[in-house]
């Protein structure tokens, strides 16, 4: 590089103008289409004092709106995690017909309309929905209810972790899987001890990103839950109600919550991406 | 051919029963309940539906605002990603660290505090207003959220392409006389062309399907800002389950479309840099 000659370095740069019109009206884009509405957030939620922000928690609904949230999110991101790492054991480790078809299929939900995700549920577990009387019947509620949150936010967020670790999964080939099973150690066993610790970053980073979207999920969500007050709003559908209530404070309130949670998932995310290009390196090195 | 091929690591049939399982309760068998339902609906009736001036004037500004989103993303997203690979200035890395911020923002936090910036009295709205220019609940307000949706696709799309660009080329390229704006256009930009069409295609494709961003900036008139996310929940909460269920198979079918497209995309650029390395 530096032997390179000074006139064939400037003849692939821009001129100095251009660069610097360039970088100023990145900082300029982002700035009002990024960083403004994330510091109106906190503008609008401090807006009446740290007295009134807080006092936005204190009260049930808000409070019942961060249980349920919590509740969906600690019930999908599991859900997802034990069916990303079936899968991608299954597609990562072998090799079979129909394999890229299962792909294709795992990524649908990322092409479904966070509104059409909500619907399917209504459709087979509303009133005239496919199993709506049989719920009556057996004195069940899906819809309007926290099983159809729950299943809304599975459905949206069902990729996320499949498709961090199939790839990563595939690409690390089952030469260390063979040999432990030849020496003995159970199916269980080597994955656990194996595979599991080669594939760590890749799993945390998609479990990160599943629990941003099941915490932060409007669409779906709002299309089952009915928003009862208490019962089953989450807190994306809290934010809506207090927001087209004209109480802003709380409304930003409680967004603010949602805004650092989405800035500490960016943090993780970016801290997580550069471990996993670093093993990906130290692997690559190692090969 | 057999099923699979032999392999000694145990698990396959329990995984791959397990994951086969899963996806087919939670995502193929509640979509065919899509297709099912509007089977049951009848063609005349599915057909006055979809084609109803209200449902039309919703595609219109769906598509509209969704390819305006794009296409500002497309210009500004190009501008953003080459400066974050090639350029370094104060506060690079945590810009960059914030182009995801669309996507991990939960829409509804996104829509209020679109919709607070931009009313008469919010901190850019009253600069536009000035300018007789109303943002918020009007078609353009629906166009601003669906840019900010919109913006990683393109960004994140372009900027591995961007770093993979041969250094040799460009260096060839002026070697042999080209000055830096023909180098641009004759070798850089034919490259970067295929993933900035299909950055350009996810960023529509996820602003088609949005609702959170938009309801709250878009003022929900009917005819006017109503996009057809909204008008499948206003025909929910009416009950009217054959009617959201019809103009859903109609949004999901584009959906799918588009992803064709964005796959085949993905398809010739792979191909394309597979055989050049």
């Amino acid at each position: 590089m530096a032997s390179k000659p000074a006139a064939l370095g400037l003849a692939c740069k821009e001129p100095a103008w251009l660069r610097l019109c360039l970088i100023g009206l990145t900082i300029a884009f982002l700035g009002l289409f990024l960083f403004l509405p994330l510091i109106t957030v906190f503008a609008e939620a401090l807006r009446k004092g740290i007295g009134a922000y807080f006092e936005s928690f204190n009260n049930p609904d808000a409070r019942s709106a961060i249980y349920l949230t919590l509740l969906t999110a600690g019930i999908s991101v599991p859900a997802n995690v034990v069916f990303g790492l079936a899968a991608s054991w299954a597609i990562g480790k072998f090799d079979f017909k129909g394999r890229s078809l299962l792909i294709t299929l795992i990524d649908i939900p990322f092409a479904v309309s966070p509104v059409i995700s909500g619907l399917i549920y209504v459709l087979l577990f509303g009133l005239q929905g496919w199993l709506g009387p049989w719920l009556i019947r057996h004195n069940l509620q899906v819809i309007f209810a926290v099983p159809g949150i729950v299943l809304a936010t599975i459905f949206v967020t069902f990729p996320f972790v499949a498709r961090e670790v199939i790839p990563l999964m595939h690409e690390q080939d089952t030469d260390e899987e063979q040999a432990a099973i030849s020496l003995g150690a159970s199916g269980w066993q080597t994955f656990r001890r194996v595979t599991l610790p080669n594939v760590k970053w890749a799993v945390l980073y998609g479990v990160i990103l599943c629990n941003a979207r099941a915490m932060g999920e409007f669409g779906a969500v709002s299309v089952v839950s009915g928003h009862i007050r208490g019962q089953t709003n989450t807190m994306p559908l809290h934010v809506e109600i207090l927001y087209n209530e004209y109480n802003f404070v709380a409304a930003f309130a409680v967004a603010s919550l949602l805004a650092l949670l989405a800035l500490v998932t960016l943090g993780f995310k970016t801290i997580l991406a550069w471990k996993i290009r670093q093993s990906a390196g130290a692997a690559g090195e190692a090969a | 051919m057999a099923f699979r091929k032999r392999s000694v690591l145990p698990g396959f049939g329990l995984t791959l029963g397990y994951s086969v399982l899963y996806l087919s309760l939670i995502v193929l068998i509640p979509l065919s309940a899509l297709f099912f339902k509007t089977a049951s609906v009848g063609v005349s009736h599915f057909w006055q539906t979809v084609t109803d001036p209200r449902a039309f004037a919703s595609y219109r500004l769906t598509f509209g605002a969704s390819l305006v989103g794009a296409a500002i993303n497309a210009v500004f997203g190009f501008a953003v990603a080459w400066t974050l690979v090639r350029y370094d200035f104060p506060g690079k890395r945590v810009m960059d660290a914030l182009v995801d911020l669309p996507f991990a923002l939960p829409t509804a936090v996104s829509g209020i505090a679109l919709t607070t910036l931009y009313t008469e009295k919010g901190w850019v709205g009253h600069y536009l207003s000035a300018l007789g220019i109303k943002a918020a609940f009007t078609p353009l307000g629906v166009a601003i959220a669906l840019t900010f949706i919109g913006l990683p696709f393109v960004v994140r799309t372009l900027q591995p392409a961007i770093e993979d660009l041969d250094a040799g080329v460009e260096e060839a390229a002026a070697t042999l006389g080209a000055n830096r704006k023909q180098t641009f256009f004759r070798v850089i930009f034919p490259l970067i062309f295929p993933p900035l069409l299909t950055g350009f295609a996810l960023a529509f494709a996820r602003a088609l399907g949005e609702y959170g961003s938009v309801v709250f900036i878009s003022g929900n008139m009917p005819f006017r800002t109503e996009i057809t996310s909204l008008l499948i929940i206003s025909k929910l909460e009416q009950y009217d389950y054959a009617g959201a269920t019809s103009l859903a198979v109609v949004m999901l079918a584009v959906s799918f479309l588009l992803l064709l497209f964005i796959n085949s995309l993905q398809g010739i650029y792979g191909r394309r840099r597979a055989g050049g390395a």
